[in-house]
């Protein structure tokens, strides 16, 4: 739709959500910079090993890559979700926003079990300094996941109860810069934490 | 516009498995000297960042808003001065600790 053949109250609609989403934006960058903090911690930690386990013992090349797949697809199907609200396909954008909620807590299921794991065979974050450090940047990101599934959840049902009107469209918009972020944050993850830890 | 979207996505979903799929098979097999796949798995992950940018937020130079390009380079200036800084303090700081 081009800005000429906006009405009024949709020009109004148009810039509010650009706003909105540039607030948005600004709270995903000051999200990037915690990120990007956790990751020096933990990087300057990776010596701190106390005599403990490193990541070599503890970090399963399977595990990381199986939850980099869930995540990569859950980023392209709630792309496909986004397309959905486009065409204004109710239905279909509560499928795929399933699908993607499905990927998301497969992903936080493999965490909490490695999580588990870990702290079963003594590797707690209370283990050694570096551990605290891959515990808190670790965790940090699983939690915005689960944040991110309740979300998908509640937009779910708004687009079920209210359908698709201008401002769950928005949120919708919005729900999609965090999720997608999240998978960048993970890009970070896997190649800062996993995949030199058992290099 | 709708084609042109999707096919956006799998574009992106595309260049991110392969951008995944170097780095994790490099650590599986051990095929290259650990500095060599070191280097490797920062550049996949930097031209990583790079594609979800582009093809899952969409971020290009000329629909993105101004203001919202400008915040991303304030950031990362940001984070270039937080996270360097960090590492010259503690890297300096752990070789007086040892001499």
């Amino acid at each position: 739709m081009s800005v000429a053949h906006m009405s009024e109250h949709e020009r109004e609609e148009a810039e509010t959500r650009e706003q909105r989403a540039l607030g948005f934006w600004l709270y995903l960058m000051g999200d990037a910079v915690i990120f990007a903090l956790l990751f020096a911690t933990y990087a300057i930690m990776i010596p701190g090993t106390a005599g403990g386990p490193t990541g070599k013992d503890l970090f399963d090349l399977n595990n990381a890559a199986l939850e980099t797949v869930l995540l990569l697809v859950s980023s392209t199907t709630f792309g496909f979700a986004s397309l959905s609200v486009r065409t204004g396909n109710r239905s279909a954008v509560i499928g795929w926003l399933a699908v993607t909620f499905l990927l998301g807590a497969g992903f936080v299921f493999l965490e909490v079990r490695e999580f588990a794991g870990m702290i079963a065979k003594g590797a707690g974050p209370d283990r050694s300094g570096f551990l605290s450090a891959f515990f808190t940047l670790v965790g940090t990101h699983g939690v915005h996941v689960t944040m991110g599934l309740l979300w998908i959840v509640i937009l779910s049902a708004q687009v079920a109860l209210k359908g698709l009107t201008a401002p769950v469209a928005s949120r919708l918009y919005r729900l999609g810069l965090f999720w997608h972020f999240l998978d960048i944050a993970w890009v970070g993850i896997f190649s800062i934490v996993y995949l030199p830890g058992l290099l | 516009m709708e084609q042109h979207g999707l096919r956006n996505y799998l574009i992106g979903f595309v260049l991110a498995v392969v951008l995944s799929v170097i780095p994790f098979w490099l650590v599986a097999t051990h095929a290259l000297p650990p500095q060599r796949t070191l280097l490797i798995i920062g550049i996949a992950a930097v031209l990583q960042v790079l594609v979800h940018l582009r093809f899952f937020l969409h971020l290009n130079f000329t629909t993105t808003p101004k203001e919202n390009l400008l915040a991303l380079v304030f950031t990362a200036l940001l984070i270039f001065i937080m996270v360097g800084g960090s590492f010259w303090i503690m890297f300096d700081l752990h070789q007086r600790m040892m001499t």
